[in-house]
């Protein structure tokens, strides 16, 4: 579920950082209304305190006034009007953070690892920045994102976005860049002796200074580099691209619901195929249930599975095996987009390339294909 | 200061006092009746007493030890945050300072100071008991206490530690290469100190309460100790056993909180946070009671809407422990415990609104004078209301992703540790001296630290908001070199050295008037509470008979109706005249 933002165009205030993306206006006017009720809210106390402090000034060492026991109207009033204002807060507050947390479908996907201390970026085209991130002003952005070791936490404030980056799991926030410059780029999280270190910059560069950006020095898609690992690392010996080998088939299977041997049903996403590769017997897919499928902790990194992950991704179902491809997947994965790898470099992130399921899937025919199974 | 160089008998000043003894050091027989101070000598007497006044006094001295080593950490952080470069320590030593300024006065400053001294020596005073329920515990918490803070600082002068106040795995339990054990290890210990106290003080409030004391007719700074013991009680075994579990984890590998060996390190910070948002209203609350007495003392009007500000400082004792997840808003909780976490916290920012506009409206129609306590408590209301509402910035979701991590949560919690808790602090130490010491503070000094405190303060955290909000990430040794930036670091940075300038003045006036400062009678402002109808400093057994209340709670009368019930010397009942003139 989105929630549309209204439009908000709001100049920049004093002491706050450029308005860089879609949402920093939204953060800001948030800001403005909370600052206006602290503002009013603060006024207010310390007004009546200076003004009862001076007018009921002790005259006389002996005076005692005539004591006022209480209201109940009064204590009524401002119990419910803060709560009223509170609620007006939450409210707000609370879409604006769907809004921030729930990545747009259409979203370009860059995959980020934070380590002690840089932060890893890579492209779905192949290139692969340390401690910048470039990126085209108008593209939405989704980074995927998790960390070799400690916690880390990547924000930028002229885009008014942080999320924690957890080892273990993966994490997501996304941003539309509305301005092309360089902004900072921070860990957040208290991570070890150089924090402070671990930072950087976002670029936000023209569609055409972007695609220059990109021509130098592209290296291999993740997926591409991931079928290697595929075959490297002996997965293709058991998980058979056309025929049902010791695991199951992996073609077609991202984003889909999975039977396990308990009886639930677990949605095959980023999360579960790490867990499948470093845990296997975690979920056992419904039929599987005596395979001993080894453990690959400690054999791939963090950069290494994201690149798994995205040639799974990248396969689509036999054909004749039902369901669409994996880019037409249900809709609700929320990662139908970005996928084709191979794609990405003749449009890239552009945001007015086809970015649609479809227009994903009809570009990817006309390309090599070198991803694909062998059909 | 002809006052001091004689004897005075509070009871009968035109009387001669007795004789000094002659064994005994000249400033030890300076008060004409018996008291808690002059009842035993020697160093035995202290450390093995089981009165709760004596014992309040140990805390005082531990715990401004402890203090100041925390603010010295506290200027070396904003020194080297002076310029842009991390260039006065090593990033390491800059970690490990941040950290144990944290541990340090979180722990050891915070949780203990107002309940363990002030605490300590009024609660059975205000109820009209001669004790604590459990004086020889009592003592025991206080043992505890200095074992864990010793061993804590053992281990912080043997290395250190830099994970952050916040121990976060897996930082804590797999990659931090200095004495987390230790350190934890002495939370540990300290942490029931914290936990006897807590106990003890309910069950004295339960069960201690002089005849006509009933539950209304409680000081509010009772019942704010009431629902901070139950914090205490509840809470503290909570970080007790998150502490012990992150110390299995490094030594032993359980695989609770690494995710290499299955454990979920968020996991850790619900922990973590379900003890320590709590612990926050253990720091606070306290703070709220001494306010409610000092503003209503200073202005001789009762607290308006006094159930009101009583059962608010319940509601924030239960709510507080619902909130805790609004401290995980961008660890990958789900949205949705974010928005209940979030809902719930604008809950609990109520009690304290209700808090705020009671003091305030107490004020109306008051005889409101501004002797050095009253000072503190009006700059706590104003400090703790700005406190309080950025507390609303951060409790709004999409508001939080912005600005958590950065200065402005800093700011933030400075703003309710340090304008809050320490103003309080500053009140409470100021409005009982006289009754702790039978001393009184130089008032001209008084109010001239109360002022250059708060500018001090002001000028340290305000500008730490617009950093925040700008984006300077907490916990940074080194900041972007924006040239903004570097100026409000500056001005944080000067007002952090007149904020340690005024912490000095009363350091240095408090031990003055200890020896030279004017005497003070019974019920020097006057006040209503039961403490202040004994002698100061009172008797070890605090009243010559058991007081029975026949009047509410900060019911003003003429000072010369209040009876004095004394004990030793000026025993039974005898009414006292007049205030202090100035």
């Amino acid at each position: 579920m989105q929630i549309p933002l209204p439009k908000i165009d709001l100049p920049r205030l004093p002491f706050t950082p450029e308005q860089a993306s879609s949402t920093a206006g939204h953060v800001d006017a948030l800001y403005l209304y909370l600052v206006a009720i602290t503002l009013f809210f603060s006024v207010l106390v310390a007004g009546l305190i200076f003004y009862f402090a001076v007018k009921y000034r002790r005259r006389t060492p002996d005076e005692i006034p005539r004591p006022i026991a209480g209201s109940l109207p009064l204590e009524t009033m401002w119990t419910v009007i803060p709560l009223l204002i509170a609620m007006t807060i939450f409210v707000w507050g609370a879409s604006l953070y769907f809004a921030l947390y729930r990545p747009p479908r259409d979203a370009v996907e860059i995959f980020v690892v934070g380590k002690q201390w840089m932060w890893k970026f890579q492209h779905t085209e192949g290139q692969r920045e340390i401690n910048e991130l470039h990126v085209p002003v108008g593209a939405k952005v989704k980074l995927t994102m998790t960390t070799e070791d400690v916690i880390h936490s990547l924000a930028v404030p002229a885009f008014r976005i942080r999320s924690d980056v957890v080892p273990g799991r993966y994490t997501y926030v996304w941003f539309q860049a509305t301005k092309p410059g360089r902004y900072y780029l921070f860990c957040t999280e208290y991570c070890g002796t150089n924090h402070s270190g671990m930072g950087g910059y976002v670029v936000v560069q023209e569609q055409k200074e972007y695609q220059a950006w990109l021509a130098g020095g592209a290296n291999e898609s993740p997926a591409a580099q991931g079928e290697k690992l595929f075959q490297s690392l002996g997965c293709a010996s058991c998980h058979k691209m056309d025929v049902q080998g010791r695991g199951p088939m992996l073609a077609g299977l991202f984003g889909k619901p999975q039977k396990m041997e308990d009886g639930q049903e677990v949605v095959a996403d980023e999360a579960y195929i790490r867990e499948s590769i470093l845990d296997p017997q975690a979920k056992r897919v419904l039929g599987f249930g005596s395979v001993q499928m080894p453990s690959f902790r400690g054999q791939v990194t963090e950069e290494q599975l994201l690149d798994l992950i995205a040639y799974i991704r990248s396969l689509s179902a036999p054909p004749g095996a039902g369901g669409g491809t994996i880019n037409t997947a249900a809709p609700g994965n929320g990662n139908t987009s970005g996928i084709a790898p191979d794609t990405q470099r003749m449009n890239p992130l552009s945001p007015t390339a086809p970015r649609g399921p479809q227009g994903a899937q009809n570009t990817n025919t006309n390309t090599q294909g070198s991803n694909r199974p062998p059909q | 200061m002809s006052a001091a160089d004689t004897p005075v008998n509070p009871m009968n000043p035109a009387a001669p006092a007795a004789p000094p003894r002659a064994d005994a050091p000249e400033w030890r027989t300076r008060f004409a009746h018996t008291n808690y101070l002059n009842a035993e000598y020697g160093i035995k007497s202290w450390l093995l007493t089981k009165d709760h006044k004596r014992i309040a006094l140990l805390y005082l001295i531990s715990i401004t030890i402890f203090f100041a080593l925390g603010g010295a950490y506290a200027i070396a952080i904003r020194l080297e945050l002076l310029t842009p470069a991390g260039d006065l320590v090593q990033p390491h030593t800059y970690n490990k300072l941040f950290t144990q300024h944290g541990i340090l006065m979180v722990f050891f400053f915070l949780i203990p100071s107002i309940p363990a001294v002030l605490g300590n020596f009024l609660v059975p005073l205000m109820i009209g008991a001669k004790d604590l329920a459990f004086p020889r515990i009592n003592l025991l918490s206080w043992y505890i206490y200095l074992v864990g803070g010793i061993f804590t600082i053992w281990a912080l002068l043997n290395g250190g530690i830099d994970t952050g106040w916040t121990f976060y795995v897996p930082y804590s339990t797999t990659f931090s290469n200095t004495y987390v054990v230790a350190v934890g290890l002495g939370i540990f210990i300290t942490g029931f100190s914290s936990i006897l106290t807590g106990l003890n003080f309910i069950v004295t409030i339960h069960t201690m309460r002089a005849p006509g004391m009933t539950w209304f007719r409680l000081p509010l700074f009772i019942w704010s100790h009431y629902a901070t013991s139950l914090i205490m009680i509840l809470g503290t075994p909570v970080i007790a056993i998150t502490i012990l579990l992150v110390a299995l984890e490094r030594v032993a590998h359980i695989g609770i909180f690494d995710p290499r060996l299955g454990g979920d390190p968020v996991l850790f910070q619900h922990f973590f946070w379900f003890y320590s948002h709590p612990a926050v209203y253990i720091m606070v609350l306290p703070g709220m009671g001494v306010i409610s007495e000092v503003v209503s003392t200073f202005s001789r009007k009762n607290i308006f809407g006094y159930s009101f500000v009583a059962f608010s400082s319940l509601a924030i004792a239960v709510f507080g422990f619902l909130v805790w997840g609004h401290h995980l808003f961008t660890s990958s909780q789900s949205v949705y415990a974010g928005m209940i976490f979030s809902l719930i916290s604008f809950a609990v920012a109520i009690p304290s609104a209700v808090k705020v506009f009671n003091w305030t409206a107490t004020l109306y129609r008051g005889s409101i004078s501004y002797d050095t306590p009253m000072l503190y408590a009006l700059s706590f209301i104003g400090l703790f209301t700005i406190g309080g509402l950025t507390g609303l910035f951060l409790a709004a979701l999409g508001m939080d992703v912005h600005l958590t991590d950065t200065y402005f949560i800093v700011a933030h919690f400075h703003y309710i540790m340090v304008g809050g808790t320490l103003s309080a602090y500053m009140a409470g130490l100021h409005m009982w001296w006289p009754k702790i010491t039978g001393r009184m503070y130089p008032e001209g000094w008084g109010r001239f630290a109360a002022l250059v405190l708060f500018v001090g303060f002001n000028l340290t955290f305000f500008p730490q908001f617009l950093l925040g909000y700008m984006g300077m990430p907490r916990r940074y040794h080194a900041y972007a070199p924006d040239p903004l930036w570097q100026v409000l670091n500056v001005m944080s940075t000067a007002g952090a050295s007149i904020l340690g300038f005024g912490l000095l003045i009363p350091a240095v006036y408090f031990i003055w008037s200890m020896r030279y400062g004017k005497f003070a009678p019974p019920n020097p402002w006057p006040a209503t509470g039961l403490e202040w109808r004994t002698l100061s400093p009172p008797p070890t057994e605090n009243f010559a008979r058991t007081p029975v209340v026949t009047w509410e709670a900060y019911e003003y009368r003429p000072v010369e109706e209040m009876e004095v019930i004394g004990a030793g010397d000026a025993e039974g009942v005898q009414p006292v005249g007049g205030t202090i003139s100035r």
